[in-house]
């Protein structure tokens, strides 16, 4: 797989078309899995992560699922490259740190990502666009089997799949939904919503996972528990929590619009009218402008600019990603140049109303 | 959170005593577990220190020691302190070695203990040939590392065998 040509498009669950799309951006399952006759990857020397390594590519390349797989030696990458496949989310920050031998396994689409040597052995996922959690385990799962077919997975008849770490251990499933919420957020309703998820025991977190910010306005919602709950009721769970907070987030749009809808349109144009002819801008700014954007588009009060167009410039205005296009190292100043350029070329190209 | 079994607070102590080798599980608050304790369990403490104790004789004169520290696991040599320290554990094998241990720390993560969902058609905890392979390899690192070819050189040949083994048809049909 050539990176390069990754830049030039972006992965098919930023489509922004499955259902529920105007909040929900992406549904993921991981599944957490390791070798029954190998030590975890902590306690593994470098032979001994070679071998789990070179073992699980040889398996990874040949795995008759639906989509191929192309395999990436995340070991042999650039510290560049590595961030760019985090910005996809092809890889975990942990693994993009990581030291020793490791690597990946990536569809074409950039749905399914399979990573070798994190935390565990294996970290498969299956990445979707909308809230379309079914058909991401329903992946997942396909993709589990065939594995199986060929490996012994460390498994325990009373702890389930076993785990480097306790909090992964039995399904070794952690289903998250990505989650746009402007409305609750500007109304500071979202705290109320952060103490209920805390209640019921499911974790909130940023656009990268743990310990990121929540930049944007997004926000991931995933199970914590992992033990003692079938990956059914536990899908199920996370589903009946996201349907109560599309509903909120829906009902507050609802009631902005209708209190102060020329406030809200003004707010949201400006934002637009900003991303359109800055001539330098941070990515903190980027993510705040383009969530009201978003909102926007999706409320009907801006249609100069469609949803996978905001979805995408979220992801590729990233540092990693404006150093690749432009194949240069840029520091944070001129990425900052790049960036306002890129966004003013990008909804130049895409306005439905000027271009031919 | 598990309610205490004598009333209906929330379990804050969660206590398992072995009887002969039966495991025998108590969740109370704890106002009854301080009643459970002071209470008749002075017999039942005996029992666990001596069940532990004896394995303990094995390494050393620890008649007195605190019933605590169990031996490091012997696939990966890992120590439960370690693991607590790292927060990672070594090997699969530790969840059997620990299992007691972990056993209390899982049902605080995920207030249970037992797995529900998804199994894999095979069951490769059946077999001790994969934890017999990952203590192999770890030998053979350490009789490489210390340039003990010959030693290395017979590790090999037994993780080959093990390896065929695992791999013939027989050896999964039965697992």
């Amino acid at each position: 797989m050539n990176l390069d040509v990754l830049t030039q498009r972006s992965g098919e669950w930023l489509r922004g078309t499955g259902p529920e799309a105007d909040i929900v951006i992406s549904s993921r399952i991981r599944l957490a899995r390791n070798l029954a006759e190998f030590p975890f990857v902590n306690r593994a020397g470098d032979n001994v992560r070679a071998q789990i390594e070179d073992f699980l590519r040889g398996r990874i390349e040949h795995l008759q699922s639906r989509r191929p797989l192309s395999y990436l030696r995340i070991s042999d990458l650039e510290p560049l490259d590595r961030q760019f496949l985090v910005e996809r989310q092809l890889i975990s920050r942990e693994q993009a740190e990581d030291h020793g031998q490791c690597g990946v396994g990536v569809s074409s689409e950039e749905n399914v990502s399979l990573m070798v040597n994190e935390e565990d052995h294996l970290r498969m996922q299956v990445l979707r666009s909308g809230m379309d959690l079914d058909a991401a385990w329903n992946e997942i799962n396909e993709i589990d089997d065939l594995l199986e077919q060929e490996v012994a997975y460390a498994f325990d008849s009373q702890f389930g799949y076993l785990t480097a770490c306790p909090t992964n251990v039995g399904t070794g499933i952690r289903v998250s939904v990505m989650l746009h919420l402007p409305a609750l957020v500007a109304t500071k309703e979202i705290q109320k919503v952060f103490q209920a998820l805390q209640k019921i025991g499911l974790a909130v977190r940023g656009l990268y996972g743990e310990g990121s910010q929540a930049m944007g306005d997004f926000y991931q919602i995933s199970n914590q528990v992992t033990l003692g709950k079938s990956e059914a009721d536990i899908i199920k769970s996370i589903k009946d929590v996201v349907a109560q907070i599309l509903g909120y987030e829906r009902r507050v749009r609802t009631a902005l619009v209708k209190e102060n809808r020329q406030a809200l349109h003004d707010q949201v144009s400006r934002a637009f009218g900003i991303l359109q002819n800055a001539q330098t801008i941070s990515s903190e700014e980027t993510m705040h402008l383009l969530s009201s954007v978003r909102m926007g588009v999706n409320l009907g009060l801006i249609d100069e600019v469609e949803i996978p167009t905001v979805n995408e410039l979220f992801i590729q205005t990233q540092p990693a990603h404006l150093q690749k296009l432009r194949h240069q190292k840029l520091e944070s100043a001129e990425r900052n140049v790049a960036r306002a350029a890129y966004i003013r070329q990008r909804l130049a190209e895409n306005n439905p109303h000027t271009s031919a | 959170m598990k309610k205490c079994e004598q009333c209906s607070k929330p379990a804050v102590l969660h206590i398992t005593e072995l009887h002969d080798g039966a495991v025998d599980a108590h969740h109370l608050c704890e106002s009854c577990a301080k009643d459970y304790l002071s209470h008749g369990s002075e017999p039942e403490v005996d029992e666990v220190e001596s069940g532990l104790s004896q394995e303990d004789d094995l390494e050393s004169d620890s008649s007195e020691s605190i019933p605590e520290e169990q031996p490091p696991c012997p696939n990966c040599g890992i120590t439960f302190k370690e693991f607590r320290s790292l927060g990672r554990l070594g090997c699969a094998h530790d969840y059997s070695h620990f299992r007691e241990e972990l056993s209390r720390l899982i049902e605080n993560i995920h207030s249970e203990v037992q797995h529900v969902g998804k199994v894999p058609k095979r069951q490769p905890d059946a077999s001790r040939q994969q934890f017999d392979l990952i203590r192999l390899k770890l030998r053979l690192k350490e009789a490489v590392d210390e340039e003990q070819y010959e030693e290395a050189a017979s590790i090999r040949d037994q993780i080959r065998r093990v390896e065929a083994d695992l791999r013939s048809p027989s050896a999964t049909a039965d697992s």
